[in-house]
């Protein structure tokens, strides 16, 4: 069986059309379940104790008045949960260090973050639960925190972690640190390259937190049987992955734990992780009843992870005829409480999108008195290009150079070599900018305060873990069964359009389904852009599995040799120069047959798919600034971008409008408000600013199409592409309205105010 | 013998050298090899490198063979959100 | 604590609930009545996944106690179409692929309708501020608006 399939270009009949989606009535009507909307009877609402310090000890904590009161029927603690050594342990293929795990789950020695637990409790009604969370006395002894990165990363910084020593720094370092990781990428010389430039620009940027944003809070539902045996739903991004976690976290065997995953409400990155679901298995554990923990959105904000806030210095060198001779970047993410930010990401995300000799990215990864941070769309990727794009855009305006002109002068093509590794293959950055040089709005006239931006973007794609299932139903109908969550609604109906592409067939006849663990093998979560390219390749390959079988049926219902029978347009027919002769059958007839000729007929697929295609994207956004206020408006927005191949593309569409929604939003209001005792101050969506509709114009899409040659109809993943650019883009607009570079995000109305006062009174 | 770069990154597990030759055929035996050179390379091998051979990128891909001609790049690996 | 009992009308049905004096209509409806297609997003107003409309006026379920139900009539998503007759809007979102996860769905298609019976001629303006207390945070609301707009023609028989 083939584990990969190289890209055909062919005559397409469905695949690149729109139809309905197979799940929207349901989802319209309300009736599709999410992780809130599960009950089981007999079930006990769950509720968490949350610390109220951002860094404090934790010396006691009495559970006996809690469990007391009636109506409670289960507490449990960090005594309630093994403790996990040091050391990286494989979760599907996620490395992961479950000692940090399971202490972000539930604290143990020290609270590390306002907002981190540090008990639960099941009871008859969320009220009760709610009394019994008052009645739990924790003994903290309060510690002084950090929550800043650059405070964070000075030696004297309150330390979250005494055992923890800078990893990659040579000599070993003698003192501990926040610094969890240094890592470095290169290539060349960057001092002979900035001897070589003519001109340099060098610039700093900070950014704060920002969160994923889903509007579904984390929820989910767990039974637990005295055999041993537990159930669960939840709300996830990967049901195989977080069976895993907990399975470790819970010291339970795998096979004893069953996931389904609900509808999820957005996870963006957010929900690659679990955070209430082994609490809620060991409740029910403790209980013998279900247990439904609903986080509220207070909680989502205090205690799940969000992206890094980082600071991050840039420096550009160039000719004066506009080609880059070196480029460096210092990332400084915030870790949270535990290590393991993107910054790796970020790192060799910073440059990619250009031909560069000469490179040096140095990242560090820093814990601080914040939640563990989460992946959110294109992990770290926003905050490096923010400023490298930031910087490319200043450097192109002091050459007089137009900055498309000027990333195409230096754009990474097929052939060029990263600076962290591997040559770039068939890649379509200079498709996307010559797109969106010809685009309409790259000509639109602008007005007074008014100002035009460009940036552009660059992420990998992934592959990984895969596996589906496709079933012939004796009315000839199919079932593709599918391990990977369909976040967004459109990769369910992409991987059916697959496989009735494939088999000839209408799309109605085949109805995709999300199973749970016990369906099929491991899945890896939904995330890196993964999805369509991963499970769209493990979809065809099942099809043509099918198609074998359906031929060798077919051979030896009408007794003729194999060879002789073809498959097309949904029916087995004589080959030509087949050498034999038989009546055509269609997939109803066969179906009807299979099970009195050998069985049902299907076709699987297992595989850990390699050769993700990278994305690139070019977006143009036109600005208008009120100097009064401060607000800026986004008055035009266009994103390009190449996606190998849009099975459907209205939800490709989707996926450029709602990633290029986020980066606005992050660009322009949404942060973290940490007080002075480190307690989150706006855990709430009225001051968590999101775009609203009122906040955006339509959005402008323009799908490019270079074919990924490692994926039969050359997908490339599309989800996370859009987030890249929208910061650098918007700031680079701003400065071409105003005069005015902004180098901290967000750009909320009270700062590019204070921003044009501190300019006149320095003009003054 | 198959050529091998690491990725620039690895350099303070390497003590600096990011070019070797090895006598290997799979990924496994790669890291392997990698692993008796440079114990400091060790945990991360398994937790967080990808290699491209011949410029395709291969995530977790133990078996995956590599030719006496081969090119084979280490680089960190990738997730996503 | 002794509960309340609520009678109400809920999509044109009398339904009777009990319920603690704190809990909201949000609440009564997912976690009594168990019509679970109207969402908590925020619990605190903000973000419109419950919205529901209360004798006709738009509102955040989550900002209302249950007990102020008694004698009201309530329309959730749940009555939005009629048997299996999607209702034009049900169906323009579909079409027009306006939804991704389909979380906010529910909530912005309660506040739509009750646009456009106030207003069946909307610009993309109207709708945009009409719309602003939803939010969606997977589309970027752009087929939003234009599932809107084009339902509203269809309404109008434009």
């Amino acid at each position: 069986m083939p584990t990969t399939l190289k890209y055909q270009e062919k005559d397409l009949k469905l695949v690149g059309t729109r139809p309905p989606r197979p799940d929207g009535v349901d989802k319209v009507t309300g009736r599709a379940r999410f992780g809130a909307d599960y009950n089981l009877p007999g079930q006990l609402i769950g509720k968490v104790l949350r610390s109220p310090h951002a860094h404090a000890r934790i010396k006691s904590i009495d559970t006996a008045a809690a469990l007391a009161l009636p109506g409670v029927k289960a507490v449990v603690t960090r005594d309630d949960f093994a403790e996990m050594p040091d050391e990286m342990a494989a979760v599907g293929e996620l490395m992961i260090n479950f000692r940090d795990v399971t202490r972000n789950m539930m604290a143990r020695e020290k609270a590390l973050y306002d907002g981190h637990p540090v008990a639960a409790v099941a009871a008859v009604s969320e009220s009760v639960a709610r009394a019994a969370l008052a009645l739990i006395k924790v003994e903290f002894e309060v510690l002084p925190h950090v929550i800043d990165v650059v405070e964070a990363m000075q030696p004297g910084a309150p330390l979250l972690h005494e055992d923890q020593f800078t990893v990659g720094v040579k000599p070993k370092p003698e003192r501990p640190s926040n610094i969890a990781k240094r890592l470095e990428f290169g290539r060349g010389d960057v001092a002979a390259g900035f001897a070589q430039a003519e001109v340099i620009v060098e610039r700093e940027f900070n950014t704060k937190p920002v969160h994923q944003g889903y509007i579904e809070p984390q929820a989910c539902l767990a039974s637990y049987s005295a055999d041993g045996q537990a159930e669960l739903w939840t709300s996830t991004q990967g049901h195989f992955v977080f069976r895993a976690q907990c399975a470790k976290v819970l010291q339970m065997e795998v096979s004893k734990i069953r996931v389904t995953p609900t509808e999820i409400g957005g996870g963006f990155g957010g929900k690659n992780n679990i955070y209430n679901e082994a609490l809620a298995i060991a409740l029910s554990r403790k209980s013998n009843r279900p247990v439904k923990m609903v986080m509220t959105r207070e909680e989502v904000f205090r205690g799940t992870g969000p992206t890094p806030g980082a600071n991050v210095k840039v420096k550009l060198g160039c000719t004066r005829d506009g080609r880059i001779t070196a480029a460096q970047a210092e990332l400084n993410f915030q870790a949270g409480a535990f290590p393991g930010s993107p910054v790796n990401q970020a790192s060799m995300c910073a440059f990619t999108r250009y031909d560069l000799a000469n490179v040096q990215v140095v990242g560090n990864d820093v814990t601080v008195n914040r939640p563990k941070v989460a992946a959110y769309r294109a992990p770290g990727a926003p905050i490096a290009v923010f400023g490298v794009e930031s910087v490319v855009d200043e450097m192109a305006k002091k050459l007089g150079i137009d900055p498309i002109e000027f990333r195409l002068k230096n754009a990474a093509k097929e052939g060029t070599q990263t600076y962290y590794g591997p040559r770039l293959g068939p890649i379509g950055y200079i498709q996307t900018l010559e797109a969106a040089r010809a685009h309409a709005h790259y000509r639109a006239p602008l007005g007074p305060n008014q100002g035009r931006g460009v940036a552009t973007g660059f992420w990998f794609n992934i592959g990984n873990e895969t596996t589906c299932a496709l079933n012939l139903q004796e009315d000839g109908t199919l079932t593709l069964m599918l391990g990977t969550i369909d976040v967004a609604g459109g990769s369910r109906a992409a991987m059916a359009m697959m496989v009735a592409e494939e088999l000839g067939i209408e799309f109605e006849r085949v109805r995709p389904v999300v199973g749970d663990t016990a369906a099929l093998g491991f899945n890896f979560l939904t995330a890196g852009s993964r999805s369509t390219f991963a499970s769209g390749m493990a979809s065809v390959i099942a099809a043509r599995q099918v198609i074998e079988k359906l031929r060798a049926r077919v051979a030896k219902i009408r007794e003729v040799p194999l060879e002789a029978v073809a498959w097309k347009d949904g029916q087995a027919r004589p080959a030509e120069g087949g050498g034999a002769q038989f009546a055509p059958m269609t997939l109803a007839e066969i179906a009807k047959m299979a099970g009195k000729t050998g069985g049902t007929i299907a076709g699987h697929a297992e595989i850990n798919a390699q050769g993700a295609g990278p994305g690139f994207g070019t977006h143009i956004v036109d600005v208008e600034v009120d100097r009064e206020t401060g607000w800026i408006r986004i008055l035009r927005y266009t994103v390009v971008q190449d996606v190998g191949k849009a099975i459907h593309p209205a939800y490709v569409e989707g996926q450029l409008q709602g990633g290029a929604a986020q980066g606005i939003g992050w660009a322009l209001n949404e942060e973290y408000f940490y007080g002075d005792d480190g307690v989150l101050q706006n855990p709430g969506f009225l001051d968590y600013r999101m775009p609203v509709a009122s906040d955006l114009p339509y959005i402008d899409t323009v799908i490019v199409e270079v074919p990924n040659p490692n994926h039969p109809y050359g997908v490339r993943g599309c989800g996370e592409v859009p987030i890249i650019a929208p910061m650098a883009a918007i700031a680079n607009a701003v400065e071409n309205a105003i005069g005015l570079r902004l180098f901290a995000q967000p750009f909320s109305p009270p700062r590019v105010l204070k921003a044009i006062e501190d300019a006149a009174a320095a003009r003054d | 013998m198959a050529r091998v770069v690491l990725s620039s990154a690895l350099a303070p597990y390497t003590d600096g050298e990011l070019e070797l030759e090895l006598d290997v055929t799979n990924v496994r035996q790669l890291f392997k090899a990698l692993a008796e050179r440079y114990p400091d390379l060790r945990d991360h091998l398994e937790a967080g490198i990808a290699v491209a051979i011949d410029n395709e990128i291969y995530q977790d891909a133990l078996l995956q063979p590599i030719a006496p001609d081969s090119e084979v790049i280490l680089i960190t690996k990738i997730a996503g959100g | 604590m002794s509960r309340n009992h609520v009678s109400t009308t809920v999509n044109g049905d009398r339904v009777e609930f009990l319920c603690e004096t704190g809990q909201t209509l949000l609440e009564a409806l997912r976690d009594e009545l168990r019509l679970t297609g109207t969402k908590e997003g925020c619990g605190t107003g903000d973000c419109g996944a419950c919205s529901v409309t209360v004798d006709g006026r738009l509102v955040c379920a989550c900002l209302m106690l249950a007990v102020e139900a008694e004698g009201k009539a309530i329309q959730t998503i749940e009555g939005m179409a009629a048997g299996e007759a999607l209702h034009p809007l049900q169906k323009k979102f579909i079409e027009h692929a306006a939804l991704q996860c389909g979380i906010c769905t529910p909530g912005i298609l309660i506040a739509a309708r009750a646009l456009l019976e106030r207003n069946p001629d909307p610009s993309e303006s109207e709708v945009r501020y009409w719309l602003a207390g939803n939010l969606c945070r997977c589309t970027g609301y752009h087929k939003i608006v234009d599932a809107v707009l084009d339902a509203a023609r269809e309404m109008r028989g434009a």
